[in-house]
Order: structure tokens, then C-alpha cells, then sequence
């Protein structure tokens, strides 16, 4: 009886029955293709032909001038095809589905990218595609809807508990353990039964590896501090992995939503609301009561607005690796603006929390020092929400008249 | 022993059935309702599903029965003290079905010594494999609790042994892939696999997912000891009340 897929006391495999054939499938998959060099060549160079790979990092002159401090770099995950980090991911699933002849896939989604890029990768390869989505999701993240659906994805927004993110986790497993003989769940974070943290994780990889690289070329030092937002954690897994074994900070940012002591937010790491517990495959902290109910959660970023948290860096916490930080929605409105003005740049909401905390720690920091924020994605696909944040008078107009052309 | 009271009642009945209801579904009172209509009408031995918000290996209907419980107010702690009473009021054996972190939670040693006090029999854990056990089972062991454990067809008949190595009281088979609720087809496929799970299993073996009439009960004669009925009585519970369950499962046998 031997556990796999554990990191500290964190992770493993809390699966049904019924998928452990599959499962065992996957991992060996996986594990051969990992072995292969010639795999990661193809996968990096799809990402390179179809992903605009390696994604710059670029310098943000403006904002490092405008706080006076550390040198402040963002990597380019915004640029990838898609538009966020969740392509890296989602190409190599896409070729280990090919590797196991399977003709389905099926993702989960929040924010939408996950679910845009799974639907992309399904078109390119060929594959049947569902989607599942949380019913507030669907309605915060319209656009993403609707490209998944050009895309020919079926998306199915998902009615049951809180319809966020991890109902819709919920389902695709429900799905999942009816259709595994043909389809493969392509899980859009580093969360999940084993091999699901290391595998996301893997693919991710990609940034880090590249950003290490860059940042030596220009500065010729390594940064001191490398911030990334936090959702289920694989763009955090992705660009931290690159630097786990040099003097670094690691920084994550949670989010804080209405403040901590609100609890309205989704911080199982950095604040004491979450306690350690089993759902949804794996072990790790998770946004529970005292009987082990998990409670709602909320973010302005539906991306980050889950119960749990990869394990991989939940044990991190515990080993003191990575720090972690929450930013609020008000912050986050705020930060995402002053980016936009001063840099001409659109990170997504959940990948403006990475900016807060960096914008917080920036001043402290001496100049010859440099930083680097991870833009996990651009927010395009959240002019909605923005244009609510910042209670945009002709965004309302438009929208009112483009109703009445529909209702004419 | 759950597996000598499985055995004797065999030696009586063709058949035997076992029963599940979702704890504080659609309230308290209600549940305490149903099982007396299931044990009046001669049911061997009962799930009590102990609500969880997460329940992944459960279709529509026992997912809805969960999420209403729950916003009902059904805690741990209710549903340990409705255990109590329902053990003292019926005389079959009582096991839980819940989720691994119901357990975790609350502690594995602890909640194993709760069950034994409420006079529990065993328990039902769709999210805890083998693999992740070694504390559950060593807490259901120090209680003398049966652990019971699930096959699917989809289990390689050497994974088959490794669990029945370590399961109590009876074998769990799932009928087929998918989540609970939905239909089975009672076929020769299915009567292979029963006939493997029957030879591996060492221990009586019962049939779930998808068991919702006569027909599919007599198919099962023969071929498994207990037959499982799980959403179906939530389904008629809900269109026709709780006092048409009674005559549900009267028309069983
Ligand atoms: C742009 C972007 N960043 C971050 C996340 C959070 O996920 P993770 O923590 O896995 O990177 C999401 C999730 O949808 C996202 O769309």
C-alpha cells in the first residue's frame, strides 16, 4: 500500500474506485513522457509555433521610476496564445491525450481561460471538448463563453453549491468517472489527485525555466524577489519553480476579496481561516468549517475564487519556502489601473494581485536590486467586471444601447 | 460480526437488501420516518449518509439530498446523535457513508470511537482508496468496525485482492462507471464481473448503482448476497412521500 504524489503531509489521491485504472494510466503516461527528451522538445516547440514562446520579460521602467525602488520586470505569460499561462498547461495535456489515443477532453473553468485554452487545444487536435463552469462564473466571464463555444466546445454551466470553481471541479469529475474509457479531464491547475500538482506544475515549468534565463541575461544577477498570484497555483508553480534552489524570494498572493477579517476572500495560505482537509482528489488546506464543510469563498477574480490550494505549495508554506500575502479586490481594482496608465499594460485580475504585493515591497527595495512579477493573463475577458469597478458612465451607455438593438 | 449477520440472514432469504438515505434529508423527523417504513418492510441493513458539500462520487439526486441537508442545518454532531437513536430504535445493522473528510476532520480515531458508541457497524468511504487508508483502518480495526470497501469493473483482479485483503463485513461492487443514480444494464457482462468480484472477494458481496426495481433484484439472485438501493428511494420519497417507500420495497422480493 504505497501512497504517491505527496509533498510534506500534502496531496495524494482521494479518488473513487472506479478511476484508479485510469489514474495509474496517466501517471504512467505521463512519467514516460516526462523521461522523453524528444517530448519536451515538441512541447516546446508547439509552444514556440502556436504560443508566441519564449513570452518576453519586459522591463517596466515607468512603474520602477514611480516607486523608486527595486528594478520591476514582468513576464509575459499575457502574450501567450490564448492569452494566459493556462496554454502551457493545456498544449501538453493535450499531447499526452494524443500519446493515450483518447478522443474527448473535459476541463472545469473559472475565470474562462482554462476553458478557452482547453477549447483551443481541442480544435487544433481534434478532439470532442465539454466545458464546465460555474453558473456565476458564466455570467462574470461572458466573453470566454463565448469564444469556447465558437471554439465547438459544449459548455455546461454548472447549477449545484456555490457555482464557482469548485462546483464546476465537481462535475468534470462526476463526468470523468462516466467517460474515462475515451476522455481525458484536463485539469487547469496544479490541484487535484496525483499526478495532476506535478504534471500541471511540469507544464509550467516553461516560465520559470525562461524567465531564470532572461533575467540572468539582462541583469546579469538573479532577482531578490519573484511575486505571483494564487489561484489553485500553477502559474505560482510555474514561474517559483525556476528559482526553488537560488537565494529568492518566493512570493504568493491569495485573494484577500472584502479583507481577511471579512471573511469574504479565498486565502487558505496566508490567512487562519483554512485548516487542512480532503476534497476533490487531494489534501491540502481548504476553506472548510469545523465538520469539514467547505465554505463559499469570493474574489473580484474568478480565477483565484477556490476553497483550496495546490499542495505542492501548501507544503511549501509549512517548509517557510514561500511567502504568502493576500491582496484585496479594492487593491486589486486600484493596482490593475495604475499598471494600465503608466505601463500600457492589461494584466487579468487575478494576475494584478501578484502586482499589489510587488507595488507594496518595490519602494523597500534598493535600485541595483530587481523583481519580477509573473502576468499570468490579460484582462480583456474582464471588461466587464472592470468597467463595473470603475463604474464606467459611457461603457453603460453602450451596453444600453447595444440592448436595445437587440431588443429592436 | 457484520459478515456472520450477512451470512445467517442468507441462510433465510434469497436475497438480502440494503437501503441508504442521505441524513437530514429532507429533515430529521423525515429520516427517522423513512428508515422505520424501510425496516418495517424488511430491509437487512442500511447506509446513513452523513451530508457532505463536496459529494463527488454522487449523481443529481443524492447530490441535491446533500446540499438540502446541509442547508438545513445538518451537522457531524446531529447527525452522530441521530445515529444513536435510530440504533437503539431499529435492529438491523447501521452503517455510514460519507466522505473521507467527514472523518478527517473530525479526527479518524475520534470518529471511529463515535460510531462504536452510537453502535454503528461500519462505514462507506467512496473517496478513500486503499492506497490512502492506513489511519482509517487502523482506527476501524481498534474498534472492531467494518471497514468496507468498494470494487468496480474497472479494478484489475490483483488490485481486487489487495482490497479484499483488507476489507470487512461484505464487498461493495459498483454495477458500472459513472456517478449514482443513474441506469444499469443488468446484463451477461454484468453477471461476469459479479462472478469474478464473488471469487476474489472472500467475503458476501453486495451490488450497487442503478438497482431501482424487481426485476433488476431477481437479476441479482443468485449472483450477489445483497442488492443496494440508493437513489430510487430518494426518487420516490420525493414524487409520491414517505409512505409509498414502504410498499417500494415490499415489491422487491
Ligand atoms: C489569468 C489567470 N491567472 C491566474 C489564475 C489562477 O490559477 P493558478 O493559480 O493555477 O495560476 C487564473 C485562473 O483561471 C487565470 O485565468
Amino acid at each position: 500500500m504505497s501512497k504517491q504524489g505527496y509533498y510534506g503531509d500534502f496531496g495524494g489521491m482521494y479518488i473513487p474506485e472506479i478511476l484508479t485504472t485510469t489514474i495509474e494510466e496517466l501517471i504512467s503516461e505521463f512519467y514516460k513522457a516526462k523521461e522523453d527528451p524528444s517530448f519536451w522538445k515538441e512541447y516546446t516547440d508547439l509552444m514556440s509555433d502556436y504560443s508566441c514562446r519564449p513570452t518576453p520579460l519586459t522591463f517596466a521602467g515607468n512603474l520602477t521610476r514611480h516607486f523608486g525602488g527595486a528594478k520591476i520586470y514582468i513576464k509575459r505569460e499575457d502574450l501567450n496564445h490564448t492569452g494566459a499561462h493556462k496554454a502551457n498547461n493545456v498544449i501538453g495535456q493535450g499531447l499526452l491525450v494524443k500519446r493515450m489515443g483518447k478522443t474527448r477532453v473535459i476541463a472545469e473553468t473559472g475565470a474562462g481561460q482554462h476553458g478557452v485554452a482547453t477549447a483551443t487545444m481541442a480544435a487544433k487536435f481534434g478532439f470532442e471538448c465539454t466545458i464546465y463552469m460555474g453558473e456565476v462564473d458564466v455570467h462574470r466571464q461572458r466573453p470566454n463563453v463565448f469564444w469556447m463555444e465558437r471554439l465547438g466546445a459544449k459548455v455546461v454551466p454548472v447549477r449545484e453549491g456555490s457555482r464557482i470553481l469548485k462546483d464546476a471541479i465537481n462535475e468534470a469529475l462526476r463526468d470523468w468517472v462516466s467517460n474515462m474509457d475515451t476522455t481525458h479531464y484536463v485539469l487547469g491547475t496544479a490541484c487535484g489527485p496525483h499526478p495532476f500538482p506535478e504534471m500541471v506544475s511540469w507544464f509550467q515549468s516553461i516560465i520559470g525555466k525562461e524567465a531564470r534565463e532572461q533575467i540572468l541575461n539582462i541583469e546579469g544577477k538573479l532577482p531578490s524577489r519573484i511575486y505571483a498570484c494564487v489561484g489553485g497555483g500553477s502559474n505560482a508553480m510555474g514561474i517559483f519553480s525556476g528559482f526553488f534552489d537560488d537565494p529568492v524570494d518566493l512570493v504568493g498572493v491569495e485573494a484577500g476579496g472584502l479583507g481577511l477579517d471579512t471573511g469574504h476572500h479565498a486565502s487558505r495560505l496566508k490567512s487562519d481561516d483554512a485548516s487542512p482537509g480532503v476534497a476533490q482528489g487531494y489534501k491540502t488546506y481548504f476553506l472548510q468549517d469545523s465538520d469539514g464543510q467547505m465554505k463559499e469563498t469570493h474574489s473580484v477574480a474568478a480565477g483565484l475564487d477556490y476553497i483550496g490550494v495546490s499542495p505542492i505549495l501548501a507544503n511549501l508554506k509549512e517548509t517557510g519556502r514561500v511567502r504568502f500575502e493576500a491582496a484585496t479586490d479594492r487593491e486589486v481594482v486600484e493596482t490593475l489601473s495604475l499598471t494600465i496608465r503608466k505601463e500600457g499594460l492589461i494584466p487579468a485580475l487575478e494576475s494584478t494581485h501578484g502586482f499589489v504585493q510587488a507595488f507594496k515591497e518595490a519602494p523597500e527595495l534598493p535600485p541595483e536590486d530587481s523583481i519580477i512579477i509573473n502576468q499570468s493573463g490579460r484582462g480583456d475577458k474582464d471588461i466587464f467586471t472592470i468597467a463595473d469597478a470603475f463604474n464606467d458612465p459611457a461603457w453603460q451607455e453602450f451596453i444600453k444601447t447595444k440592448a436595445e438593438e437587440y431588443n429592436a | 460480526m457484520l459478515k456472520k449477520y450477512i451470512e445467517d440472514k442468507r441462510k433465510e432469504k434469497e436475497i438480502l437488501l440494503m437501503t441508504h438515505i442521505v441524513i437530514g434529508y429532507p429533515g430529521f423527523e423525515e429520516s427517522f420516518n423513512i428508515i422505520k417504513e424501510m425496516v418495517e418492510a424488511g430491509v437487512d441493513l442500511m447506509e446513513l449518509q452523513i451530508p457532505f458539500s463536496e459529494p463527488i462520487a454522487d449523481g443529481p439526486v443524492i447530490l441535491h439530498a446533500n446540499q438540502v441537508s446541509l442547508k438545513n442545518g445538518a451537522t457531524v454532531e446531529k447527525c452522530l446523535e441521530f445515529a444513536v437513536k435510530v440504533v437503539k430504535s431499529f435492529h438491523i445493522p447501521f452503517l455510514f457513508m460519507s466522505y473521507y473528510n467527514i472523518f478527517f476532520k473530525y479526527g479518524v480515531e475520534r470518529f471511529t470511537g463515535k460510531m462504536k458508541e452510537c453502535g454503528v457497524k461500519g462505514a462507506i468511504v467512496p473517496d478513500l482508496p486503499l492506497e490512502e487508508g492506513k489511519e482509517y483502518l487502523d482506527a476501524m480495526a481498534s474498534w472492531n468496525l467494518a471497514p468496507i470497501f468498494i470494487f468496480s469493473p474497472s479494478t484489475k483482479e490483483e488490485r481486487m485482492r489487495k482490497i479484499a485483503a483488507h476489507a470487512q463485513g461484505f464487498i461493495y461492487c459498483v454495477a458500472r462507471k459513472g456517478v449514482t443514480g443513474l441506469d444499469t444494464d443488468f446484463s451477461s457482462q454484468l453477471e461476469a464481473y459479479l462472478g469474478k468480484c464473488r471469487e476474489v472477494a472472500g467475503l458476501p458481496i453486495a451490488l450497487g448503482f442503478g438497482v431501482k426495481e424487481k426485476q433488476d433484484v431477481d437479476f441479482l439472485k443468485n449472483k450477489a448476497d445483497i442488492a443496494i438501493i440508493g437513489t430510487q428511494t430518494i426518487r420516490i420519497m420525493d414524487n409520491e412521500g414517505i409512505s409509498a417507500v414502504g410498499d417500494f420495497i415490499r415489491g422487491l422480493r
